[in-house]
């Protein structure tokens, strides 16, 4: 039996219906990193968030950027983040105050930026293409033309950027050892 | 004929929602890791809305994904070496709360 073309009962199109479910999840998931108490449960949402997102990603056409949200944010930022909570919080973390004194003046900022935001996208003709559906598949070959084309420059700072960082990320990480800079005043503090 | 996702403004819409939530959550928060969970939340935000416009403006057909290819590498690295000073400064100070790091204020 194939599928009706809009969702029984309430009359809305299947691709409307999946973009609402998953820009609904990324949005309850990303108040919830932002608002929870509980940080492990934080990073937790955070992924959902970020999995939400890449399914908008093969909503949009672009597989190949939503496999890379999954590799990279998915398998490894969020891995990262969840070994640094792991590895910093204290029973009593919890217990303490969440957000800073300045919590009122961060979320008048952060509603002065969404209504910011709001104009923008009200005063602007974007003479964007409106798709029947969903936007067709991307390919990868447009991609690759522009990546190894105009960005080649760009695409290759990038590798640099990252073997900097990792080398970065070693360095500060490392417990000093006696002799090394850095090992004295690690002594002083204990 | 679907309503919203074959439009471009529901997707900005809601990189712009994404945003906002993640600025308010970098202001706000004191652990530093929910700080930098909420510049990942940012940069999600602006990924999503260059690939938005690169999918639904034809003249910038391919760009999208190659900025948020780029954009997902940096924020790889970002989080790398944020995490490591987070890591770094709570073995000196025991604590991750932002508002505890105040030597250079004394």
């Amino acid at each position: 039996m194939p599928l009706p073309d809009t969702l029984p009962l309430i009359g809305i199109t299947w691709a409307d219906a999946l973009f609402m479910t998953l820009g609904g999840v990324a949005i309850a998931a990303s108040l919830f990193v932002v608002l929870g108490r509980d940080i492990i449960r934080n990073g937790l949402m955070l992924i959902l968030a970020l999995g939400a997102l890449a399914g908008i990603y093969v909503m949009l056409g672009a597989a190949i950027l939503a496999g890379a949200q999954v590799l990279v944010y998915i398998g490894a930022i969020s891995v990262l983040i969840l070994f640094a909570i792991m590895l910093t919080q204290s029973k009593a973390a919890a217990v303490k105050l969440t957000f800073q004194t300045q919590a009122i003046p961060a979320a008048l900022i952060a509603s002065l930026l969404a209504i910011i935001f709001a104009i923008t996208l009200g005063t602007n003709d974007w003479k964007a293409t409106v798709f029947a559906d969903t936007p067709a598949p991307q390919g990868t070959t447009s991609t690759a033309a522009k990546l190894f084309g105009p960005y080649l420059l760009a695409f290759e700072v990038v590798s640099v950027l990252i073997l900097a960082a990792v080398i970065g990320g070693i360095y500060l990480a490392a417990i000093p050892r006696a002799g090394q800079i850095g090992a004295e005043d690690d002594e002083e503090v204990r | 004929m679907s309503q919203i996702a074959g439009h471009l403004e529901p997707y900005l819409v809601l990189a712009g929602i994404l945003f906002s939530i993640g600025a308010f959550g970098f202001l706000a928060r004191r652990n530093a890791i929910s700080m930098l969970m909420s510049i990942e939340l940012m940069l999600n935000a602006v990924n999503l809305s260059a690939v938005a416009l690169g999918v639904f403006i034809p003249a910038l057909a391919g760009q999208g994904i190659a900025f948020a290819l780029l954009i997902i590498a940096v924020a790889a690295a970002e989080a790398t070496v944020g995490l490591a000073i987070v890591m770094a400064i709570y073995r000196n100070r025991k604590t991750p709360l932002v508002d505890e790091y105040d030597t250079m204020r004394q």
